[in-house]
């Protein structure tokens, strides 16, 4: 039997195969499953020695919060994080994705990644996914060249700014950013600034939530501050507490040995033949 | 040439959690004072809850506008009452007549979901839960709103003996005191503030009970 079908090259970028197949399957009443979204206020400035990154730690699937202190603030590069809004398994996969391409091009060069490398890496992807990889980035760091902090659109466009705001909550904190940000912040003004530029996200937006993590990146060190600030305790706990039964009740018991299909013959020749 | 949608809607809604319990002598009504808009707030001081009558009191979440409109209606039918037969309406003559005007508009509804506290004729405590259109049924506690999902098996849990889950426990009232049954109102909440993006911000309990009506509040997380 010879092959007739053609042996098809690997396609990239998006398939499309089964938009088909999904929509029939809506039309029959299957409900699509959602995605995690992070809701989300990230933030970055410059300041006077480098790159200030700032996220809320809310994720949430529609109306619920699916997490409540989860890590906006991904690891790039030792001298480069990059914050992420959008679809999580998005931001996740695509940041893990150019953080292992920036670790062999620095075996390859032996030199430290620079900022701009990882902008065009992340954007390159996903310009080549057409806005379908949902994640929205700001991307910091300090490298050779200085300190840069950019802006990343789920289509692949990019800002280069002295500072930036994505996410649901981006113009809660992007108010605050345009009231007080000035040229040449001290380490402890960006932070206090970052700090109040999510906490406006995470009380004005309904998408935001929790705590603000924050990461300060300057030439040769960076401070990853998980939990820089937790300022939504749980307001109430009963000091009774609750009790809930052990275990679920038992109803009815009813055991069904299983039937014997195997015969064993004693002394055959059934293995002879 | 695809046929055109109708791309805008006469409701929003507001979010918003209620919930209800009813004890012996007693009934706690309870909801949270956010009021939003897609991802906004509107306000973290609005007041879901109102007391219809003597021993009636209502709470709604959904579309505040049309829970205005439903207050005002059914206060002026009070009223009109009040005057024809010289005394207040009993808690289950309101949820009747809350019933019947949502049924009203049964064809255009009132996007409100409403939970009915108060004391029966005989001093216990009722609780009536409806849906939009004006079914109704006498419960012994009830949850409405966007963090009614987070609510509600827990209670039915808790409050084992009036959960419509183990029959013929139909309108039996749970057999806990009034700060137990605060206790837990604010344990609800405390939760489903923490799971649920719309409730949140301060939480408004009454407590009816035959010394009158009293008012408590509890802060809520903010975000």
């Amino acid at each position: 039997m010879s092959r007739e079908a053609m042996e098809m090259p690997p396609k990239g970028g998006f398939s499309f195969d089964l938009c088909k197949r999904n929509d029939m399957l809506v039309k029959k009443g299957l409900k699509e499953p959602s995605f995690l979204k992070t809701g989300t206020t990230i933030v970055g400035l410059i300041f006077k020695d480098g790159v200030i990154l700032g996220a809320d730690t809310r994720a949430t699937e529609g109306p619920i919060v699916a997490d409540k202190n989860c890590e906006k603030i991904h690891y790039m590069a030792p001298n480069i994080y990059c914050c992420g809004a959008g679809t999580a398994a998005d931001t996740e996969a695509v940041t893990d994705m150019v953080s292992s391409q920036l670790k062999l091009h620095r075996y390859h060069t032996g030199r430290e990644s620079r900022v701009v490398t990882a902008l065009s890496l992340l954007k390159s992807h996903l310009f080549s996914y057409q806005g379908y990889v949902s994640a929205a980035l700001v991307l910091g760091g300090v490298d050779v060249t200085g300190p840069h902090l950019h802006t990343i659109y789920p289509h692949g466009s990019t800002d280069t700014l002295p500072f930036a705001t994505m996410g649901s909550g981006s113009l809660a904190a992007m108010a605050v950013f345009e009231s007080k940000y000035r040229e040449g912040l001290t380490r402890d003004e960006g932070v206090k600034l970052v700090s109040e530029a999510i906490c406006s996200g995470i009380f004005n937006d309904l998408g935001s939530g929790s705590n603000v993590d924050i990461c300060v990146i300057t030439k040769g060190a960076k401070e990853y501050l998980r939990n820089h600030m937790l300022p939504n305790p749980r307001t109430y706990i009963s000091e009774k507490g609750y009790s809930f039964s052990k275990k679920t009740e038992v109803l009815r018991t009813k055991i069904t040995p299983l039937r014997e299909m195997v015969e064993v013959i004693e002394g055959g020749d059934a293995m002879e033949e | 040439m695809t046929k055109q949608q109708a791309n805008w809607s006469p409701y929003d809604n507001n979010g918003g959690t209620c919930v209800a319990i009813a004890g012996a002598d007693y009934c706690v009504i309870a909801a949270d004072t956010r009021m939003s808009s897609g991802y906004n707030i509107l306000t973290r001081d609005y007041s879901k809850i109102i007391q219809l009558a003597d021993k009636s009191v209502m709470a709604s979440s959904g579309f505040q506008a049309d829970v205005r409109a439903l207050q005002k209606v059914l206060a002026s039918r009070h009223l009109l009452y009040q005057h024809q037969h010289n005394k207040q309406m009993s808690c289950p003559a309101m949820a009747q007549l809350l019933s019947n005007t949502l049924y009203y508009k049964r064809f255009f509804p009132y996007y409100a979901f409403n939970v009915l506290g108060g004391l029966d004729n005989e001093g216990k405590g009722c609780v009536f839960t409806y849906d939009a259109v004006g079914s109704y049924e006498r419960v012994g506690y009830s949850s409405q709103g966007s963090g009614s999902t987070l609510i509600t098996p827990f209670l039915d849990n808790q409050l084992k003996s009036p959960s419509p889950l183990l029959l013929p426990a139909k309108d039996a009232v749970t057999p806990l005191s009034e700060a137990e049954a605060i206790d837990l109102v604010k344990t609800c909440f405390a939760s489903a503030t923490e799971r649920d993006i719309y409730t949140g911000d301060k939480l408004e309990i009454i407590v009816l009970n035959a010394s009158g009506i009293r008012q408590e509040y509890m802060e809520l997380r903010k975000d």
